[in-house]
């Protein structure tokens, strides 16, 4: 007793954990599902062990701090993950994927709360711990409009991708403990980078992300082409982090800093323009633009879109862009804005590159998943523009397209990834034809997510597109915006040139029939909800997602 | 229209939205689960339909326990477009309920509802019942986005979307090609009424800056007549198409190759009177350009007439009952364009009940006699089908304006009012022939249907229908023979003083004749008419029935409208339609498909830097990275110092 009473009270330093409670959430349920992968059979009695550990560091909280919502929802999740795996002791995979699917949800549900707070909806104690100060976790994250947006956006895509994942990873038995973890590691990843306000932070949050996700393109392992396209997205990765360091090297050699706001007002405050600084910028660019995949930073795109798992091409065609967009647009838009007579005319010419060349390298694809992939860069260009623009329009224009482009993306990649699994094969131009009679169903989503991709009016895609053209109209960059149009035009010809197959051409002489598509529960909810929103964003609702992004498109400084 | 308020939290118009938003959710959830469902999405329909009519009720009482001049609410619930700023074009998701919307919004979900509860019955064979039911719900939320819009484009998004389902429901057994055809003809034409309203649409917005009912039409005096005669033009071009008037009628007739219960319900009770309803909500444009009013009764005469002497001819017996809707739409546009809007809605709305129960019983006497449509093949089905035959004998007598049923009192005003009207005595007197007609073709149909030799084919055992068919009958029956109490005086009654916050007044100008000389030619011409059509086909031989020359046999053929429209309409637009397609494949591909291939040689060459390899892809980078340097120092040294 007496030893007992020597040991100090224990001190918790004064953290604002509360702001990146998304990430906490994320990562929580990652570690958890890994933990009730590898405990095997024992998994009921780890389970018991987590629900015990929490309970009691609930109980400790509540108990010390005489708060009681968040000791009660830890208790409530710690105890909803012991009935979980009660109840699906049997079937990991499935414990894993609603393990995944709840995390997110809950990711979701806190951000929400965080919004509240943030927008100043919610008043209380708590929200005061993390609204507006630049000095989160000391100056690591910041909580703002942009950061909150993104993780909502990332949330949703990582939502959608479980239930498509379900039965396609079964089938093409891929299924191993590992991938919802990873998914759930690499989202955390990406929310943090999207709430990173600092360069060292972004760099980390890069490096977590990135090495989930080659480690989930080349899950197939069986597959040469996901083989190649781990190895390839790897090394490149490599190369391309190596320049992003070296960029903030010299961002934190000029300023003395790796706060990105404090950068942005050393930067700013500078006489002459300097070549360090240049470099700097230049060398940020070629960073982002690598994990955005900007031209002439996109080489990778195809390759690794083609050869990752459908379900995981869709996740990082929308979620990793977020995020990075999310960065890029923090950094830029946000931090280096005086600067921006310098860095707006870059970003102009590769908006026009990416715009140009992803629109025109697509025509020519016949493997679907690769034509898509180009069309992945030509929709970073059109985000672009919201860059050049450089005001608060811009940044509601690509939050807005992200948003919205996650579930075209995802959508449609849902939509090959549930053909595949009847082909057991990349599907080409070719091998749609007469879909649209067999399936009129899948067809019809497919119709509807490309149509979207091409921004006909009446789909959210149009929505997206307007919005980011109106930013650059704004702006005076109304060249632009034509070279936008343009390659609007082009991508139109190989997103409708797929619809025609679909409904307009027979199905080739010789071809024997196929089995009927049998699609999962699972795949059905993820693209049905997909085309819900691309439906409803489009036609009822448009200006509830602009005004929120209006709202949201707001930084810390 | 001045005094809008917004509705108090928490009161039955506070949550008037869920009224169109249920039913549409209700179709969502059939049309996506509709398979696994299979017979409860009846069940969920029906309850989905019967939730907004409730509110519907609860909306109504709520408005009548507010004073007279506080019974307009808008409810706004959310931005729907905005687009240029604040000058720019603002349009919110809102709803107006009013005592205009409030008594549509009775008419729609209460005979929806029946409607729904019929074709529990009517549709319970049909395999794809889910879907069925999904549209019906479908067509329920459209329509009452249409009567609760605040703005002339949310009316058009229910308008539309009526059309779609209109279009979906006419070609529901679509397997049938003649079907699909309806659905596609009826569809066409509306879409030529429908430009007519978007570019009354365009015109309102550039003279007015909005297009909220609320902004507009308070202001229309302030805006040139010129644009007001355009304006008012052009929104009756839309209510022609949607309510089948001169000269885009043609679609409703070939429309009721879809199940009845969606005649009855779309093609007669609720989207064909859409046009009526937006002369009626749009009656203080309308109370300017009095002439274009006079037009648009003249139109609404010479429909009633020509359709009337169309059902005089035909063997069909749901057909007889289109052109018997086209002429009493005709009645409608009657009291509306002379001005006195409350009687057009009055019809409206008496006719919605005995209209519907007349396509109702038409199912129920199909359902009898194994789909047999040619009443020359029915007759003395009254003992087989009493409930059937005694309620279309209500509703007979209702639309032959039968003293004291609904149809009385109706017709009757829009008469009165055509009469008080100077330069509208024309249209009085075909009214009153028309009056006669409606009671000729209507006895004829009963007669036909119900009395007499029975003369169906063999081995059919006519029936009455289940209770899930005859239930909806009685209802509407009660509906049709009571349905006068709502306004059984044009000066002082309910309706009359209900709708005066809604719809501008009738400024009566005296009558050509007296009243009693009025009623008494209305009634005199009906009585002959009736017992005409009775005592004719009561002994008639049904081999001189839909035979025989002259003006018979162009009635018959319907006046070779059909016809008409082909060689002067479809045959040059067909023409035309070559020639630019022709144009378009030498002229514009051409051009386009040049684009095309340099497109393609571009990204062939294109192409050549995807190598695959990874060395070349990380030179790649390393280039990029020089050109944005060289981009980055072009700019500082073009740009210059800042």
């Amino acid at each position: 007793m007496t030893l007992l009473a020597q040991i100090p009270p224990l001190q918790i330093p004064d953290i604002a954990w509360s702001a990146i409670s998304p990430e906490l959430v994320l990562f929580g349920v990652g570690i958890l599902a890994l933990l009730l992968d590898t405990a095997g059979p024992q998994r009921l009695q780890a389970s018991f062990l987590v629900f015990g550990f929490a309970a009691a560091g609930a109980g400790y909280i509540a108990l010390s701090t005489e708060q009681s919502v968040l000791p009660g929802l830890v208790g409530l999740a710690a105890l909803g993950q012991f009935a979980l795996t009660a109840i699906w002791r049997d079937r990991p995979r499935l414990l894993s994927a609603l393990l995944a699917a709840l995390g997110f949800a809950g990711a979701i549900g806190v951000t929400t709360w965080q919004w509240g707070a943030y927008s100043g909806r919610l008043v209380g104690a708590d929200a005061a711990t993390f609204v507006g100060t630049d000095s989160l976790l000391g100056g690591m994250v910041a909580v703002d409009g942009v950061a909150l947006f993104t993780r909502v956006t990332v949330c949703l895509a990582g939502l959608v991708t479980v239930p498509l994942s379900f039965a396609y990873a079964e089938e093409r038995r891929i299924h191993r403990g590992e991938y919802y973890p990873l998914l759930l590691f690499a989202a955390t990843g990406m929310t943090l980078l999207a709430s990173s306000a600092d360069f060292i932070m972004v760099f980390i949050a890069i490096e977590v992300l990135s090495l989930s996700l080659y480690i989930l393109a080349g899950f197939a392992k069986r597959d040469l082409n996901s083989q190649e396209a781990a190895l390839k997205y790897f090394l490149l990765g490599a190369f391309s982090s190596a320049l992003l360091l070296y960029g903030i090297a010299l961002v934190y050699g000029v300023t003395g800093s790796t706060n990105i706001a404090e950068a942005g007002r050393a930067f700013s405050s500078l006489d002459a323009p300097q070549g360090m600084a240049v470099a700097a910028m230049a060398l940020l660019i070629v960073g982002f633009g690598f994990k955005t995949a900007i031209v002439p930073f996109h080489m990778w795109t195809p390759d690794v879109y083609q050869g990752a798992p459908t379900p995981i091409t869709g996740f990082m065609a929308a979620a990793t862009k977020a995020a990075a967009f999310a960065a890029f647009l923090r950094v830029f838009v946000g931090a280096f804005a005086p600067l921006q007579w310098s860095w707006t005319p870059v970003l102009w010419v590769l908006a026009a590159l990416t715009m140009l060349a992803g629109a025109i390298l697509a025509v020519v694809q016949n493997d679907v998943k690769r034509m898509l992939g180009y069309s992945a860069v030509a929709h970073a260009g059109y985000v672009l523009i919201g860059f050049v623009a450089v005001n608060r329009a811009g940044v509601s224009g690509v939050l807005v397209y992200l948003l919205i482009y996650t579930f075209m993306s995802l959508g449609s990649f849902g939509v090959l990834a549930l053909l595949e699994r009847r082909n057991h094969k990349a599907m080409a131009i070719d091998d749609l034809r007469g879909l649209g009679r067999r399936d009129p169903v899948p067809a019809g989503m497919l119709a509807l997510f490309l149509l979207s991709l091409a921004g006909i009016p009446g789909t959210a895609g149009f929505v997206a597109k307007f919005a980011v053209f109106r930013a650059g109209i704004e702006a005076g960059h109304a060249a632009l915006v034509v070279i936008a149009v343009v390659s609007s035009v082009i991508a139109a010809f190989f997103y409708i040139r797929v619809i025609v197959a679909m409904f307009m051409e027979d199905v080739p002489e010789g071809v024997a029939a196929e089995a009927p598509l049998a699609p999962s529960t699972g795949m059905s909810a993820g693209i049905a909800f997909s085309a819900a929103v691309m439906v409803a964003f489009g036609t009822v609702l448009p200006f509830l997602l602009v005004d929120l992004a209006d709202q949201a498109a707001t930084f810390v400084s | 229209m001045e005094n809008v308020l917004t509705p108090p939290a928490g009161s039955p118009v506070d949550f008037a939205w869920l009224i169109p938003v249920v039913p549409a959710l209700s179709a969502g959830l059939l049309l996506v689960f509709g398979k696994r469902l299979g017979r409860l999405s009846s069940a969920v329909a029906i309850l989905s339909i019967g939730f907004s009519a409730t509110l519907s009720t609860m909306v109504f009482a709520f408005l009548q326990a507010q004073p007279e001049e506080g019974r307009v609410f808008v409810r706004t619930l959310g931005t729907w477009l905005s687009v240029g700023g604040a000058d720019g074009l603002r349009v919110d998701w809102a709803l107006l309920i009013d005592p205009l919307a409030s008594v549509m919004l009775l008419l729609v979900t209460w005979v929806g509802l029946l409607i729904h509860v019929y074709s529990l019955g009517y549709m319970a064979h049909d395999e794809r019942n889910p879907q069925f039911f999904a549209y019906l719900n479908l067509f329920a939320a459209s329509m009452l986005i249409l009567v609760t819009g605040s703005s002339f484009l949310t009316l058009f998004v229910g308008w539309e979307l009526v059309g779609l389902c209109s279009y979906l429901l006419v070609g529901f057994w679509f397997e049938r090609r003649d079907y699909a055809t309806a659905a596609k003809k009826a569809f066409v034409v509306n879409r030529i009424g429908d430009v007519g309203f978007m570019i009354a649409m365009f015109l309102i917005f550039a003279t007015f800056g909005s297009l909220t009912f609320a902004d507009v039409l308070p202001a229309v005096s302030t805006a040139a007549t010129g644009v007001l005669i355009a304006v008012g033009l052009l929104l009756f071009v839309g209510a022609t198409g949607k309510s089948a008037q001169i000269p885009l009628f043609v679609w409703l007739p070939d429309a009721m190759a879809g199940p009845t219960p969606v005649s009855a319900l779309i093609h007669a009770a609720t989207m064909v009177t859409a046009g009526v309803y937006l002369v009626a909500r749009a009656s203080p444009l309308y109370l300017e350009i009095p002439d274009v009013g006079l037009l648009v009764a003249w139109v609404g005469a010479a429909t009633a007439f020509v359709a009337a002497a169309i059902a005089c001819a035909q063997v069909d017996l749901k057909r007889i009952l289109a052109y018997s809707t086209v002429s009493q739409l005709g009645y409608m546009f009657i009291g509306v364009g002379v001005g006195d809007y409350t009687a057009g809605v009055f019809h409206l709305l008496t006719h919605g009940f005995f209209k519907a129960l007349l396509f109702l019983a038409a199912g129920s006497v199909m359902h009898a006699v194994a789909d047999e449509t040619d009443i020359r093949r029915m007759g003395g089905l009254f003992s087989k089908m009493p409930v059937t035959a005694v309620t279309s004998l209500i509703a007979v007598l209702a639309i032959a304006g039968f003293p004291y049923t609904s149809g009385f009192f109706s017709k009757e005003e829009v008469l009165a009012s055509a009469a008080a009207r100077p330069g509208a005595q024309g249209i009085w007197v075909l009214g009153i022939l028309v009056a006669g007609m409606t009671a000729f073709y209507m006895a004829r149909w009963f007669v036909l249907i119900f009395l007499g030799s029975p003369r169906w084919a063999e081995g059919v055992r006519p029936h009455e229908s289940p209770p899930s068919m005859t239930l909806p009958l009685v209802v509407l029956a009660v509906g049709s023979a009571a349905g006068g109490l709502l306004n059984t005086s044009p000066e002082d009654g309910f309706l009359h003083h209900w709708l005066e916050p809604s719809v501008a007044a009738f400024a009566a100008d005296g009558h050509f004749l007296s009243e009693g000389l009025l009623l008494g030619a209305a009634l005199g011409v009906a009585a002959v008419g009736g017992l005409l059509g009775a005592l004719l086909y009561l002994r008639v031989d049904v081999a001189t029935v839909g035979v025989g020359g002259g003006a018979r046999n162009a009635a018959r053929r319907r006046y070779y409208v059909d016809e008409v429209y082909e060689t002067i309409v479809m045959r040059p637009g067909r023409a035309m339609a070559d020639a630019f397609a022709a144009f378009d494949r030498r002229g514009i591909d051409g051009a386009v498909n040049g684009l095309a291939r340099m497109t393609a040689g571009v990204a062939t060459v294109g192409r050549r830097t995807q190598t695959g390899f990874v060395r070349s892809y990380a030179l790649a980078v390393l280039a990029g990275t020089v050109l944005i340097a060289a981009l980055f120092a072009s700019g500082v040294v073009f740009g210059g110092i800042r």
